[in-house]
Order: structure tokens, then sequence, then C-alpha cells
């Protein structure tokens, strides 16, 4: 019965402010499964088209990020906690499909893929409990040698472009992502070249998880095509260049030094291990606010 | 000068402080000449006059002076913590110790008044040195994991403004993280750091942990670019620090860059008007208004717009300009001829473009570089004076009717590193901080230092941050 249906393909469309569209330019690559080094010379089994993202659809996801960045970082680090564990929520109820894509993008067996599925929903809440806790690990009141008081807390930087890792699609992927949102920043990520759909279904899972639109948008297509425009951008923040080769890394560096964007340079990182909580703070600002206590200093008295 | 307010000279005495006519390069715990043998001379800004001949670093110089850091990195980093932080409780003793002396030099080299440099720079300066050397022993219990490590050699490049004060803000986290350090000060104002030098000598620091490198830009440069330094430091402007970060690229190096900054300070109609006045007159006339978070543009609310400005006019007019050796000045010379032309000409910018240029009467000194206290009025976001940073002791005032266009005007510059919220009501205060986008935000006071407490910049005004924890990032590998 079921060998006569035929099966309904997705569309995989890119994810800017909350909307799905298709690339600006019109244009798409194919995606397909990855092959084993054994059998490198022939191509993977085709799985679909995947949109083709243009520089103009990296500045029109700057946008978007920049709009949603005033909302997101000003809700409650407990709010965006909650609408976190909300997208895990959403992410354990897909995990069928999710194990499917990642086998399919990384060449896993599906009890291998469905590990790391596992693995990426539980980076995810792990991420999700850190949003009202970071400002207290890494922020503090200051013993001032004078009659001030004064109070050290992070911030989020802004704007961030995210070249996802070009190998793990999805934990690495969530890996990158989590952490820039958790802290309040919104983000532009550019997915896996190679790999890009289990970021392109990630976008549904956001879409549908209290997940204000624009905090997360993504784009495919050639990483060093969408990444020279975003590290150039003057109203991009910070770039994480982890899916960026040493020589691409090395040009986006420069162009990244223009308004002085925060860069976290590439490095081998073992996404399967735990992270700390550098990823986090590469993409917090220290504010430190200072007010006179009120001390009467030489009469000995107070208030 | 109004006469009412004239006080009798009361000049600090210069003779506790003995300048030699020449200084090498501090390399390895030896002064040594420069090896294509450059000399510079630095000036006293006040009146012009040659204190002493500086050997110039080259490249050749910085390569020696990294050479020398690589090789004490090894012992140094392998100290226990508790013997660095002896060291550096030395050297902020002997600061203290010699505080005065040290107070003398820095105005006389940088002409900045002697009341600043003997009861800000260097009380904050021994501060670092002991706020620093406290953690050398407890790096474990930092917040960096256990057993954080240094990085290596430090490069580090500071600037005129507060030739000593940003020696120790680089120095005294670099050594009590276990790192090394190779430090140019600035041409004009490289005396301090050579005393400093011979502080070490006191200290009896290992040799090779400290070196002291006098010279231009491109000595600067080199350091930066040399392969075999791991973290780069830099205080200084914008434009220099953009080109710091294209050279790093590519490379491990770590870098922290404290920038530029256009600070605003904003007044609110509740705020209390005598002291909104001190600070404001503290925002942009401390130091000339040669301060990366100076609060260079003031932005008042419109209904008392009228009384603050006489207040702050009449409180200019009591503004003591002249010798920076004497007790009663409040306002010293400007550091170099260079940032005084850099200085009149943005402010002859600003009255082409049609602002209202105002200074109290006030005599300068004949010879030496010296900028009367000013400040503009009438003055948009779009003028220049209100966009680019000036250094010098030049106040822009804009006006603003609502806290959201307060807060809409204090973001809109390319800077993010200090502004000022004067006001009574506490929840204004918290709300507004908030949503200022700058890295130093000073409430009901202005321009305040402390070694416990991070500074640095959003945006342009660079990353990274010093003092405190925070400030120990910097200099490990985590």
């Amino acid at each position: 019965m079921s060998d006569s249906r035929l099966s309904v393909l997705k569309t995989y469309k890119l994810y800017v402010g909350g909307k799905f569209p298709r690339s600006e330019s019109g244009r798409v690559y194919e995606v397909t499964t990855k092959t084993s080094a054994a059998d490198a010379a022939g191509k993977g089994k085709w799985l679909a088209n995947a949109p083709l993202s243009s520089r103009k659809d990296a500045r029109d996801a700057v946008v978007a990020a920049r709009k949603a960045f005033g909302g997101w970082s000003g809700a409650t680090a407990y709010n965006r906690g909650q609408v976190l564990y909300r997208v895990a929520e959403m992410l354990e109820g897909r995990r069928d499909q999710f194990t499917r894509e990642v086998a399919d993008a990384e060449g896993l067996s599906k009890s291998k893929a469905a590990a790391v599925v596992d693995a990426t929903i539980d980076r995810w809440v792990w991420y999700a409990g850190w949003t009202d806790k970071i400002a207290q690990v890494v922020g503090g009141g200051n013993p001032v040698a004078g009659p001030f008081f004064n109070l050290s807390s992070p911030e989020p930087t802004g704007v961030v472009a995210v070249l996802a890792p070009q190998e793990s699609s999805f934990l690495g992927l969530v890996s990158v992502v989590a952490p820039v949102i958790a802290t309040g920043n919104t983000a532009v990520v550019v997915a896996s070249e190679k790999s890009p759909l289990p970021a392109l279904s990630l976008a549904e899972v956001l879409a549908t998880s209290d997940v204000p639109g624009g905090v997360v948008n993504v784009l495919s297509g050639r990483t060093a095509e969408i990444a020279a425009p975003l590290a150039a951008h003057q109203d991009v923040n910070a770039i994480d260049l982890a899916g960026a080769d040493e020589t691409l890394a090395k040009e986006l560096e420069i162009a990244a030094a223009d308004n002085l964007k925060r860069v976290l340079r590439p490095q081998p990182v073992d996404y399967a291990e735990t992270p700390g909580i550098d990823r986090m703070t590469a993409f917090l600002e220290t504010k430190t606010v200072w007010h006179p206590t009120g001390s009467l200093g030489a009469s000995g008295s107070s208030y | 000068m109004a006469s009412v307010f004239a006080y009798a000279p009361a000049l600090e005495s210069r003779s506790i402080v003995d300048i030699a006519p020449s200084y090498g390069l501090f390399i390895d715990g030896e002064f040594v000449e420069a090896a294509d043998g450059k000399v510079f001379k630095t000036v006293s800004p006040s009146t012009e006059e040659v204190l002493s001949e500086v050997a110039q670093a080259g490249e050749a110089d910085v390569d020696r002076a990294v050479q020398a850091a690589r090789k004490a990195f090894e012992k140094w980093s392998a100290l226990p913590g508790s013997e660095r932080a002896k060291y550096l409780f030395r050297i902020a003793r002997i600061i203290q110790e010699r505080s005065r002396e040290l107070a003398v030099l820095e105005t006389l080299d940088n002409g900045k008044p002697i009341k600043e440099t003997r009861d800000a720079d260097l009380p904050l300066v021994a501060a670092h040195f002991f706020y620093y050397a406290g953690w050398a022993d407890k790096l474990d219990h930092a917040g960096f994991g256990a057993n954080p490590r240094p990085l290596g050699v430090a490069g580090q490049v500071i600037p005129w403004n507060f030739p000593l004060l940003m020696l120790a803000w680089k120095i005294a986290p670099a050594l009590a993280t276990g790192n090394t350090v190779v430090l140019k000060p600035a041409e004009t104002t490289p005396l301090s750091a050579l005393f400093f030098a011979d502080i070490c000598r006191q200290a009896g620091l290992p040799k090779g942990v400290v070196n002291i490198l006098p010279g231009y830009g491109g000595a600067g440069a080199a350091l930066v670019a040399h392969p075999d330094v791991n973290k780069v430091a830099f205080t200084g402007s914008t434009a220099v620090g953009k080109e710091i970060a294209r050279t790093v690229a590519g490379t491990r190096k770590k870098v922290t860059l404290e920038l530029g900054g256009k600070g605003a300070n904003i007044v609110f109609d509740d705020a209390p008007i005598d002291q909104a006045v001190e600070g404001i007159v503290n925002g942009i006339f401390f130091n000339q208004g040669q301060v990366c978070c100076a609060g260079s543009r003031l932005l008042v609310q419109e209904s008392i717009q009228e009384d603050l400005l006489e207040s702050l006019k009449r409180r200019l007019s009591t503004l003591r300009l002249g010798d920076p050796l004497d007790k009663n000045t409040d306002i010293g010379a400007i550091n170099s001829e260079e940032q005084l032309t850099r200085i009149t000409s943005l402010v002859e910018q600003g009255e082409a473009e049609g602002a209202e240029r105002w200074s109290p009467a006030c005599e300068l000194p004949e010879s030496g570089y010296w900028f009367a206290p000013t400040l503009f009025t009438n003055v948009t976001q779009a003028h220049t004076i209100a966009r680019d940073e000036i250094f010098g002791p030049v106040l822009s005032v804009l006006t603003f009717r609502t806290p959201d266009e307060a807060v809409a005007k204090a973001n809109n510059t390319p800077y993010g590193l200090s502004a000022g919220i004067w006001t009574e009501k506490g929840s204004r205060i918290l709300a507004v901080a908030n949503r200022l986008r700058a890295g130093v935000v000073w409430s009901n006071t202005f321009n305040k230092f402390d070694p416990t407490s991070p500074f640095g910049g959003y945006k342009e005004s660079g990353f990274g941050r010093e003092g405190g924890r925070h400030g120990l990032e910097a200099y490990l590998d985590v």
C-alpha cells in the first residue's frame, strides 16, 4: 500500500524575522547525503534543494536581528529561560525527524544519530537553565575604596553573526546558537554549507516555540559568500567564526576590525563534551554602574 | 582671573625628583642604548623645557625585549603565586614610598596638575598593584576554573594621558597572572615608566619580567606584530585600535583594546544642580579633558538648561589654569603641541559649523601648550564637536526633553565607554543606566576609578575589561 504512495517533499526555506522566505536571489543548491570515505568518489543521495542565500539575504537578516534585539535583551532572564526550554520541548517532539536528518547529513547510523539528537536536546536544556544564572556568575558587587557603591553586570553585546560548524550539523549548531541567545543577543546563523537541513528544520522548531521572530535567523548557502558581508556589516556587533576555515577566518577577522566586532576565533572543540561558559561570555559586555553611598565621612555619622 | 579668588602661589618643589640627562631602554633588567643609537627628547608641556633625552626603541630592540621576556617567562610563571604576590606588594609599597617624587615627575612630563597626580594618579597606581598582588595566589578562585595558566609574553602599548596609571592597569594584572611584559610608553611621556623600571630593580624583580621600551608608534606596531608576543593590550585611539585588530587577525594572540569615547553626561531636571555642576566639571576638565571616558557631551533637560548653564559658567570662572606644579592649579597644560593643534582645529570647526563658543576670562601662560576651558552651546548631534572625540577641555552642550530622547542621544555614537546620570530619582537612574550602551555608568558622580571595578567599552570603544576580577581574564588562557 505504502509502496504506491508518493511522499511529499519539503521545500526548505530560510528563516528571517520569524518568516520563511526563499532566497532573494532565487537560487538553490543541491544537498546530498554524506558519503563515507570508501565511496567518496560517488555523490551522495539527493536530499533537497536548499536556498543559496545572497548578500541581500544576509543584510535582511541583520535588520531582523537588530529589530528583535530590544525586546529579547529586555525580556526577563526567567522569561528567556522559559522560551528556551520550550524549544527543547519542541525538539523532543521532533526527535525522529532530526535523527533522520542528522543521519543523512553526517553519514551516521540511526542509533548514533539518535544519540547526537539526544545530546543536542540536552545541550539546549543546559543553556535554557543558564539565562538567569550567568549574571550572578560573571557579575558582581565591587568593594570600592571610597563612599561609592558599584555593580558590574553582564549585558548582551547585540547582533551576533554565527558561522555554524561545518561538520557537526546539529549538535555543533545548537552548541553555538544557544549560548548566543541565552544571554540576550540576537543571531544571524549561517548553517553548515554541506549539511544545512538540520539547521533549516531547527528554524521550524524555533518558529513554533515562542522565540520572537528575528531572535534567530537562519541562512543556508556558501559560508564564505554570506559571511563576508556579515563580517563587514556595521550593525553586527560580534561574529563567531566556528564554521570558517583558517584562511576565511583571517579575512573575516580583518573585515570585523572595521567596527571592532567581538570575534570568537575558530578553535578545536569537541561538541560532545559539556561546554564551559566561554561561548556565553564571548558575547557579553560588562557594565559597571556607580553611585555614591551617602556616607558622611569625617563626621562619622551616616544616613 | 577674578581677583577675589586669587591665591598666593603654592609651588611644589621639583627638587624631590632627580631627572637624569639621558635614559636608555630597560631590557632584561638593564638600561641599554637603542640598537640603532636613536634618541628623542621629552619636554615639559607647561614650559617646553627639555627634561631628558631618551633612547628610542626600534624593531631590533623590540625583538631583544621580547626575547628577554620570553626567557624570563619560564621561571616567573613557575613561581608559586604567593611569591609573585610578594613582588607585587613590594612594588606597591615602593610606589607609596616614592609617590611624591613620582607625582612631581608625572606632572613635569605630562603637564597635568600636581593636585591630580598627587591625589588621583599615584594613589590609584599603588592601589592597582595592591589589588592584583592579592590575586596572584588566588587565581584558582577567580572563576576561570582550577589552575588557570598565563598566556606568555604580553606586549603592552599605553597612552600619554595617564602614563603611570595606565602602566599599573597593564602591568599589575599581567604579572599577577604569571605573564612577563614588554611595555611601550607614549613618546611624550616616557619618564615615569623608566622610573618604574628603577622600582622593579629596588623590588628585586627578576630580570626580564618587565621590559620598558620608550619609542614612537613604529615600536608599538612592531611589538603588536611580533610573532613571539602572546597577548596584546592597548589603550589609545580607536583608529590605532582597529589597526591592531587587523594586525592580530588570524593569530592566536589574545587582545584587549581600551579606545576612545564620547561620553554623555545626562542631567535631568530634578538633579541637584550644584553637585551636577561639580560632576560636569570633573567629567570634562579633569586632566584637561584628555580622558577617554570624559563626559564630553553634556545632555541637559531643556527646562533647566538656563539655570544649569549659568551655574556652570560661574563655576568655570573660578577654575585656575597655570603652572601644574602649583597646588592651587585646576587646569594644567595640554600634553603636546600636536594635541593642542588637534584640539584647536576641532574647536575652530565647531565655531565654523555654527556652535556657540564660550570660555571664562582666562590668561594663558606665554610658553607651553595651553587651552582655556571651553564650552559650546547650540550644539546638535550633527556637529563634529558632538561626534568626534576632542580629547581636550571642551564641552559640547545638547538638550533633551524626555528620558527616551536622552537615552537615544546618549547612545547615538559609535563609542560606548562611559556615561553619567544626574537625577534624584532612583528608578530613573536604574532605568536609564540599563539602557545606556556604555561600559561604565556613573550616577550622581563622574570619573571615579577603582582597581576592584571593571572598566572598558562597548562598540568602538574597544573590547575587554581592565580592573577587578574581569581584568584577570585578559591575561589568562581561558
